[in-house]
């Protein structure tokens, strides 16, 4: 016993570097990230050798959401949330229709499997450079229907200025009541179809009722701003969606190929004798089982998306404000405009944003390892 | 019913290739693009094969890009042989040692891949900066390491679970402590292991940017910094940049395509789940 | 009086300079490294390079890092240059605007050696116009060597094709919007903008235009608001200039808007100087004859100008090797090789003018009876957290088109960030 115990210590000292380093690298640099957040250091001198800084508390965020000067970080922020939204959709959906269609196990499915992965192994600057070639206004996928004896395409995929989806940021909590009423139809919807229980019920009259009050009396919420100040999705991001959609919908369709081959071939028989079609197979019996595996992939994509970095910056610079991202915002604000503690706000953001959906992930992974 | 299923077999294969074909116009282009003279690159003729094959271009980006490439050789070896041989002693402590608290340490480590990394990068390079190590590559490496730990310790730790745990007892029994059990019984099996960590962190480090760009100096940034670089001078020629972008997809490509069996079992053991 | 005193201090600087054996003379054997960091990348590439050779020529033992990082302006330049900074691995000299963008960065955090007894021993206090050695020195010392002189309010055109299209250069606004509107019937854009710095390019061009010189420089001594009614017709007028640029701006580079008009596409092009060695030198067009140019509308007289200088760091790691760099930089024969090839004149008030083309040859002379300003985009006027937030404000009119609010926005940036204190 006693050796087993002398075993236990070596074990816990094998990992204490690791422990350290982990605790110091993350947590440690996340504390003090926020900690510079709340201090002034920025402007002229902020690049001194020993810089001043004085705490002056939340208002680096308070300028970020509701200053003048905002702005952009705003319209950035609205955009980097339909940005994620839609490579969610699009990676998701077409790798899960590429592994289906791979589940039917064609002839040389080793190569369509390699020819849909391989993106995935890319670099985003490499993605970016062949990208910024494939979207360039006259050239590229515009004048790929030509070659088929139709018109030139118009779009100018990285420039549009257009924008779609706008709201007004002075209604942002009426906004986000009624998006949050919508999410609680649609998932009362969900539950009523699997068992008309009725929690689903319930779930559907409290968001109808949200909707309606928020619709109707959003006028007495609070302003979120001073004055008018629309955000919407700008258009100009759907070419980097496309890119990423095209690195990264191998991946999905990996997970969802691995998953299919995990459903033994007995449950997929018993569901084919039980009548299901091929449709019915994966809309009520595969799916269902492989909700883990969607699960991760939203996770590990909306990861990805609200760090991307690389990706815009070499498919459109820096400075293109109509593909604007925070994280690219971030690195511009404190190493080009000198406002360190701004820029540590604005990660400080994406780290929030980043864990409300991890921190429940991970809790209930934890849980469930310790089952 | 023989003419559905043909219909059906005929569909499946038609999307299928539509989508290949989609899949690789992005690869098709860069190849064209690298193999044409500078003078013969204009956008609307973006997708016609070169007149004349231009092979230089891949000699001029190599000779441009080569110090990049051997920062990035040295780099991402160096840091992936460290992060996995870590993760792999880390890994084992978590699936074959549990101790009381370790389920939280692990998932605290878990907490470490997901954090977007702009939130580390100001402290980062001061703390590598009060270390002496800002600007080369060992801090770097340092960095990669660090940051590499949850994954790797999360592959290798879901990987030693499938090793049974009768095998370690039988040995504790043996009198074998827990260093010989790690380098008699769980090291020799976990070859599979280290090949997909290693090449799912090699992956990682080869591709990544924002640190190359933040942390190195010009001696030693690392070949998508260098690509950057090559991309960024708008005026350049176009065959330079795409040629560059082949040369700095290789390595992984090479390994993607040869042993893609590895790197999916990578990319599955780095979603968490199983 | 003073003139003449000042002249034959003059005169005799020269004569010195003249029996002074050739700069390498200087050189002790130098030996080790030297990095120099700039974004002359590209076609600004050779103009340095040049330089280069001839640093290599006077210390062959030295090995010299060319470490550039692309992108017009120094815009990523500048960010990877402060991690630099801030990692403490500062490069031996690095190339910075004359001007806020030095004094406000880098002199003000104490990064920067004082070079005031190198400007002493190699006679510059002269060499250099009494203006620029002020923009580049505080009452503490002068902090970088300039190496050239640009100019940012110049518009370019191709003669041939105006006369194909029957139009003048306009002189003014009024005449750029009359013609404007018969060239866009036509297909034609009338004015090529490029990504969102070139806005912030037009914009002081535009804005020189509407408030005059005096107003100009009033706007960054602080004793004129931005949202004063000058200040908002300025805006006014910017947003009606806008509606004649093509609407792809956002994606192109500086050389690919330029291209546009030797292309017949567009009209008119409003861009600095170094245009002229991009038509020069890789479009292989002829001054005068090939390509044209003229002040931007409604600045004829007045020149914005705006100077690359280098630096030396505290903590440069090869100090003798950068003194010797920064001594080729300031001298006459360093300068007459950079700037033919850079398109840019001499920051030198004794250059040998044989040595550039007929751009250059004019430019230097406005150089010496214009009204000279400051510009805002490159970093003479303003610091650069004004130009960057500035940045934004440019987005925010970008997409509004609203001047009074724009005004009100600025105001607050240049309050913010002490411009004028």
């Amino acid at each position: 016993m006693r050796n087993i115990s002398r075993d236990h210590i070596k074990a816990i000292l094998t990992l204490l570097p690791s422990i350290i380093l982990i605790g110091v690298f993350v947590y440690g640099f996340i504390c003090n990230t926020f900690w510079t957040s709340m201090t002034d250091w920025g402007g002229s001198g902020a690049l001194a050798e020993n810089p001043e800084k004085n705490y002056i508390g939340l208002s680096n965020y308070r300028d970020l959401f509701t200053g003048f000067l905002g702005g952009g970080f705003r319209q950035d922020l609205v955009n980097a949330v339909f940005y994620s939204v839609s490579l969610l959709c699009g990676a998701i959906g077409l790798g899960l229709f590429i592994a289906i269609l791979l589940d039917c196990k064609p002839r040389g499915e080793g190569f369509f499997r390699t020819a849909f992965l391989y993106p995935m192994s890319l670099s985003f600057i490499v993605t970016g450079t062949i990208w910024r070639w494939m979207l360039a206004p006259n050239g590229g996928v515009n004048i790929l229907p030509s070659y088929v004896g139709m018109e030139k395409l118009p779009l100018k995929w990285l420039t549009s200025t257009r924008t779609i989806l706008e709201f007004n940021w002075q209604n942002l909590w009426q906004v986000l009541l009624c998006v949050i009423a919508f999410f609680m139809i649609m998932a009362g919807l969900w539950k009523l179809k699997d068992e008309t229980s009725r929690a689903g019920k319930r779930w559907i009259v409290i968001g109808v009722m949200t909707g309606t009050l928020a619709w109707l009396f959003g006028d007495i919420l609070p302003k979120a701003l001073f004055m008018e100040e629309l955000h919407g999705f700008n258009l100009a991001t759907l070419g980097i969606v496309m890119a990423t959609i095209w690195q990264y919908s191998g991946y999905t369709m990996a997970l969802y190929l691995a998953g299919f081959t995990g459903i033994s071939q007995d449950m997929r028989d018993a569901a084919m004798l039980d009548g299901a079609s091929s449709a019915g197979y994966y809309r009520f019996v595969a799916l269902p089982m492989l909700r883990p595996i969607t699960l991760s992939a939203i996770i590990i994509l909306s990861h990805i998306s609200l760090k991307m970095f690389d990706l815009i910056f070499a498919m459109t610079g820096p400075d293109n404000a109509e593909t604007g991202h925070p994280a690219l915002t971030m690195y511009l604000t404190t190493f080009r405009a000198n406002d360190f503690a701004k820029g540590a706000a604005i990660a400080i953001v994406l780290f929030m944003i980043a864990a409300t959906f991890i921190i429940p992930y991970l809790i209930s992974s934890y849980r469930k390892g310790n089952d | 019913m023989i003419k559905r299923f043909s219909m059906g077999t005929l569909l499946l294969y038609g999307t299928l290739g539509l989508l290949v074909i989609a899949y690789l116009l992005p690869a098709y282009l860069a190849f064209v693009t690298a193999l044409k003279l500078p003078g013969e690159i204009t956008l609307p003729r973006s997708w016609d094969l070169p007149a004349e094959m231009n092979w230089k271009s891949f000699s001029q980006a190599f000779s441009l890009l080569r110090p990049n490439i051997v920062n990035s050789i040295i780099l991402a070896i160096s840091a992936t042989f460290l992060s996995t041989l870590l993760g792999s002693l880390n890994g084992y402590v978590f699936s074959k040692w549990k101790f009381r608290g370790s389920e939280i340490i692990f998932t605290l480590f878990l907490f470490g891949m997901f954090i977007p990394y702009q939130v580390i990068l100001i402290p980062l390079f001061q703390t590598l900066r009060a270390m002496n190590l800002y600007g080369g590559l060992p801090g770097l490496i340092l960095a990669h390491v660090v940051y590499g730990l949850p994954i790797t310790s999360l592959i290798f730790r879901n990987f030693y679970a499938q090793i049974p745990s009768a095998l370690i007892e039988s040995a504790m029994l043996d009198r074998a402590g827990f260093f010989s059990i790690y380098t008699r019984i769980v090291f020799p099996l976990s070859i599979p292991g280290f090949v997909v960590t290693s090449l799912w962190q090699f992956t990682q480090i080869w591709n990544e940017f924002l640190w190359g760009i933040c942390l190195t100096r010009y001696q030693s940034n690392p070949i998508t910094v260098g690509l950057a670089q090559l991309a960024g001078g708008q005026a350049v020629s176009w065959n330079l940049p795409m040629a560059g972008s082949i040369l700095a997809a290789i390595p992984v490509l090479l390994i993607y395509v040869f042993l893609g069996r590895y790197f999916i079992k990578g990319l599955l053991a780095g979603s968490v789940k199983e | 009086m003073k003139n003449i005193v000042g002249k034959f201090f003059f005169v005799l600087c020269m004569a010195l300079l003249l029996s002074c054996p050739a700069p390498s003379a200087y050189a002790k054997d130098l030996s080790g490294d030297l990095e120099i960091f700039s974004w002359w990348a590209g076609d600004e590439g050779p103009a340095l390079n040049a330089l280069i050779e001839l640093y290599e020529k006077q210390n062959p033992k030295v090995k010299i890092i060319n470490a550039t990082v692309t992108g017009g302006s120094g815009v990523n330049a500048k960010a990877v240059l402060k991690t630099r900074m801030l990692g403490g691995e500062p490069p031996d000299s690095f190339q910075v605007h004359a001007g806020q963008e030095l004094i406000g960065t880098w002199v003000e955090a104490e990064r920067m050696e004082n070079l005031a007894s190198l400007f002493k021993d190699e006679g510059w206090l002269d060499a250099f116009p009494k203006g620029l050695v002020k923009l580049i020195g505080t009452d503490k010392g002068i902090w970088s060597v300039p190496v050239n002189i640009h100019r940012s309010n110049v518009c370019w055109y191709i003669p041939a094709n105006l006369k194909k299209w029957g139009i003048e250069v306009p002189k003014t606004w009024d005449d750029f919007f009359a013609v404007a509107p018969k060239l866009k019937a036509k297909g034609i854009v009338p004015l090529a903008l490029a990504q969102n710095w070139t806005a912030n390019h037009l914009w002081e061009s535009v804005a020189l235009a509407s408030l005059g010189p005096d107003k100009w420089d009033a706007l960054w001594s602080g004793k004129l608001a931005f949202d004063s009614p000058e200040g908002i017709r300025a805006w006014e007028l910017f947003g009606k200039v806008l509606e004649y640029t093509n609407d792809d701006a956002s994606s192109l580079s500086w050389q690919q808007a330029t291209d546009m008009v030797v292309d017949g596409k567009a009209a008119f092009n409003i861009m600095g100087d170094w245009a002229a060695g991009y038509l020069n030198t890789t479009k292989k067009l002829a001054p005068v004859t090939g390509f044209g140019w003229a002040p931007s509308p409604g600045t004829g007289g007045e020149f914005i100008f705006l100077a690359d200088s280098f630096g030396l760091p505290k903590g440069s790691p090869h100090k003798d090797n950068a003194l010797a760099w920064l001594r080729l930089l300031g001298s006459k024969e360093g300068s007459d090789a950079f700037n033919p090839l850079k398109g840019s004149i001499s920051a030198r008030v004794d250059s040998d003018l044989s040595k550039y083309n007929d751009y250059a040859k004019s430019a230097a002379k406005d150089f010496g009876k214009d009204r000279i300003v400051g510009s805002l985009a490159h970093g003479v006027t303003a610091n650069e957290g004004f130009m960057n937030d500035f940045a934004s404000v440019m987005e925010m009119f970008l997409k509004s088109k609203n001047a009074a609010v724009t005004g009100k926005a600025a105001q607050q940036v240049a309050t913010k960030n002490k411009i004028g204190r």
